[in-house]
């Protein structure tokens, strides 16, 4: 039996309109279950005690503290380097063979798997610089993990601002690096950071590269400075759902529930400032 | 003065733009620094092809093979689930689905990408791994499935994003040539857009795959950790990043075991690699 | 004899591909108003940015010849801010700079260190003076230079390259953008100015360059064909294609 035309289309239309439907609704499910289980645990001692008996009981202070900390430090280092490669590439590089391999190298850099950042923290950070098993080398660690990502979306923003703005500056005699920083910087800004949110999001949830640069099996104190070791949501997660027995249920998704809530609110914070700025837009 | 701080600032600009080649190069010297140190003390094909991985025995036998094999398995399994999926969700946003619900559908996906591995692993290990069990009447449902379809959705958003782009990117004149013909919405997005965006769709399962293969948390979690040579895909595996999560943390600095562990992240880096260059490649010929 | 503000001797140009401009030697005098005209692809903007060396930001641009301004080569004499800050240079489109009107008439001002309020105050004024914009904007100054119309936008780019003090100021078909009336406006305009800038009008419009222009110049695919006073040109062209041109026998 052959089809008509229009009959195939609307049968394939179908399929992908259900192929659709399939990838969303893990994300559904996910987070249903995550609220419905991990809401009942989730209370003020929760969120600010130490944990307790060996994390069977208590909150997730420490964890929620140390993921604070690596993210707050992997960012500070990230972003600064990863614009500067932005500019760099948009503003100043040739069309040369340098800055191709410039690109692959970012292109790379973002292709690198997580736990291969982790041994790599390790032999350089940890183990090299003496850091020993660190808030900074894990930060860092994170920073060069995120940094691809800070600049793939800083290349986007700033080749997203008109050329014609450039000119306008330079035929003012205004010179380039001036340029850049009054003109091309502060209309790219609010994408960079948008794409900076997202890629902390990123790093807020990774767990293989701080398992063997930072992470603190329990340790329920806060870190003294930045060469101690620190807990970490993501890896805490991991420990009671896989190292501790007779663990709660609701102790586990209700820090599945933190983290992902984290993770949910960065992104958040990235959409409504990327909508705020698509609807304030001039040019 | 103002010329010469200009000078420093765009010099300090352009040693940025090198940091991220001397970042790729101090990875590559770092796995490569401890990982080829394994080869004074084991012949280079008894670690790629050895049978055993079995690094406390007496004496420890760091054969990959089965490693090797289980990344392979629980690969091949997320991209047979994933590439279509990911196609059809892509083509669906891309060109079929009304404004409001793509916006709902590209938010989902975003919020798909969002979700950390950790937490994929740990509701796959308590919702997902039981189905599988039960569906196949297995001892246990941590297997290579298991991991593999875990792994499909991470990978999903990664595909979907590019290939959308590169849907939406073809020029709308090849469209409206292919409608005003009298071919049908469906004829010409199989006929006309999916070979006009065939690089990025490529690029894009390309890119998905490596994300696969670097895969961590979620796969040791999932997969059941059987380092042993896979028999079938409902068996239990043990990937090669999951090797290195799992064991670095018990390994003595200096030890064979250390050095092997290195090693493996030495043969991940390399394949990865080549996987994005690959990627790199077919993205770039759709520019020219 | 007074010395020429601008000399151009054996200018060439080219893209990588077929040349842009051709032996082009000509000079312009101080406070001279020099209109260019010739049909698309003629090399009238790569002309200009030659000028102010915008070509620099061209990678595959290649230049042969020199420009002398003063009596000084600015490509070789010269660095390019110093060049753009003297020669400046007002776009087909107008191009506000996404901030306010004062801020856009000050961005010049105070990239060249003028920190003072009160001075760039002054300047802001006396350029929305010269640029014939001051008594529609003054109450606004803060307002964004986007919500102007495009007549206004233009004028604001015109008092913008005015505030940093230029000498030569060259205009890329300035009016492309604009009704009638916002014409007429920019080129009063650009009359007012002559009194004390050397200015370089490319325009399309031949019947502009004849309202506005001392001298006038016709290019013709990267050749200079003819210049001379605006009145001489337009009443006896002396050669054949100028005459084809301005009578409508092609472009």
């Amino acid at each position: 039996m052959k089809l008509k035309p229009q009959t195939k289309q609307k049968i394939a239309f179908a399929l992908l309109g259900l192929a659709a439907v399939v990838v969303i609704i893990p994300v559904a499910v996910i987070l249903i279950i995550l609220i419905k289980r991990g809401l009942p645990a989730i209370s003020w001692q929760f969120l600010t005690e130490m944990p307790r008996m060996g994390m069977r009981a208590g909150g997730i202070f420490p964890a929620i503290m140390g993921t604070l900390c690596l993210v707050a430090g992997a960012i500070g280092v990230a972003l600064p380097l990863g614009v500067l490669t932005a500019i760099y590439l948009v503003e100043y590089a040739k069309k040369n063979w340098w800055t191709r391999m410039i690109e692959i190298a970012v292109v790379n850099l973002a292709g690198v798997p997580s736990v291969v950042y982790g041994l790599f923290g390790l032999g350089l950070f940890v183990i090299f610089f003496h850091f020993g098993s660190s808030i900074v080398a894990g930060a860092l660690t994170l920073a060069i993990m995120e940094l691809p990502v800070i600049i793939t979306s800083s290349k986007e923003a700033l080749m997203s601002v008109p050329r014609s703005f450039r000119e306008a500056s330079l035929a003012l005699g205004v010179s380039k690096w001036e340029t850049i920083r009054c003109v091309v910087l502060p209309n790219a800004l609010p994408g960079i950071l948008t794409g900076s949110i997202l890629g902390v999001s990123r790093t807020a949830g990774e767990t293989a590269p701080i398992l063997f640069t930072v992470a603190a099996f329990y340790l329920p104190r806060l870190p003294q400075s930045i060469f101690d070791q620190c807990m970490a949501l993501p890896y805490h997660l991991y420990v009671l759902s896989t190292q501790v027995p007779n663990v709660k249920p609701a102790l586990q998704y209700g820090t599945a529930l933190v983290l992902v809530g984290m993770v949910f609110s960065l992104n958040l914070v990235a959409i409504i400032v990327r909508a705020h700025i698509r609807s304030k837009k001039q040019w | 003065m103002r010329k010469f701080r200009e000078a420093i600032i765009e010099k300090t600009i352009l040693l940025n733009g090198f940091a991220c080649i001397l970042f790729v190069v101090l990875i590559f010297v770092f796995l490569a620094k401890d990982g080829l140190t394994l080869f004074r003390t084991i012949a280079i094909q008894d670690f790629l092809f050895g049978q055993i991985w079995s690094p406390l025995a007496e004496p420890p036998q760091f054969g990959i093979l089965p490693l090797f094999l289980g990344s392979l398995f629980v690969t091949v399994g997320a991209t047979v689930i994933s590439v279509p999926l990911g196609m059809a969700c892509a083509i669906f946003i891309g060109e079929i689905a009304p404004r409001w619900m793509r916006e709902v559908l590209k938010a989902g996906v975003e919020l798909l990408a969002a979700i950390p591995s950790i937490v994929i692993g740990f509701i796959g290990m308590t919702m997902l791994g039981p189905v599988v069990k039960s569906l196949f009447h297995l001892p246990t449902g941590l297997t290579a499935v298991t991991g593999s379809i875990a792994l499909a959705f991470m990978a999903i958003p990664t595909m979907v994003s590019i290939m959308e782009d590169a849907i939406t990117s073809v020029p709308r004149t090849y469209k409206e040539g292919s409608l005003a013909l009298g071919a049908t919405h469906w004829q010409t997005i199989y006929r006309v857009i999916i070979p006009a965006a065939s690089s990025g769709i490529v690029a894009a399962i390309m890119l998905g795959i490596g994300r696969v293969i670097g895969e961590t948390m979620a796969v040791m979690m999932l997969t059941g950790n059987a380092s042993v040579m896979p028999k079938t895909i409902l068996a239990p595996v043990r990937t090669m990043t999951a090797t290195i999560a799992a064991e670095m943390g018990e390994t003595v600095r200096g030890s064979e075991h250390y050095f092997a562990l290195f090693a493996i992240g030495l043969v991940l880096f390399g394949i990865t690699f080549l996987i994005n260059f690959l990627a790199d490649m077919a993205r770039h010929r759709k520019k020219k | 004899m007074v010395d020429p503000k601008i000399v151009v001797k054996d200018l060439n140009i080219d893209y990588g591909g077929a040349p842009a401009l051709k032996d082009m030697n000509f000079s312009v005098m101080d406070k001279e108003i020099l209109g260019v005209i010739g049909p698309a692809n003629s090399g009238k903007t790569s002309f200009l940015r030659a000028l102010n060396r915008l070509n620099d930001l061209d990678l595959g641009c290649r230049m042969k010849g020199s420009i002398l301004l003063n009596g000084k080569d600015i490509n070789r004499e010269m660095d390019a801010e110093e060049v753009r800050k003297k020669v400046t240079m007002v776009f087909a489109l107008p191009i506000p700079l996404p901030m306010s009107i004062f801020d856009n008439i000050a961005y010049g001002p105070r990239r060249h260190g003028i920190k003072d309020k009160k001075k760039l105050e002054e300047i802001v004024e006396k350029s929305l003076r010269a640029g014939y914009l001051w008594d529609e904007v003054k109450d606004r100054l803060t307002s964004s230079a986007m919500k102007l119309s495009g007549g206004q936008q233009q004028r604001l780019c015109i008092a913008r390259t005015l505030a940093v003090e230029p000498e030569v100021i060259l205009y890329d078909e300035p009016c492309s953008g604009l009704d009638p009336i916002s014409t007429a406006k920019v080129e009063d305009a650009i009359r007012e100015l002559k009194s004390r800038y050397t200015q370089i009008l490319v325009t399309n419009n031949v019947k502009q360059a004849a309202r506005v222009g001392d001298k006038v110049a016709f290019f013709l695919m990267g050749e200079l064909v003819e210049i001379g006073e605006a009145n001489q040109l337009f009443t006896a062209p002396k050669d054949k294609r100028t005459n084809d041109y301005l009578t409508g026998r092609f472009g």
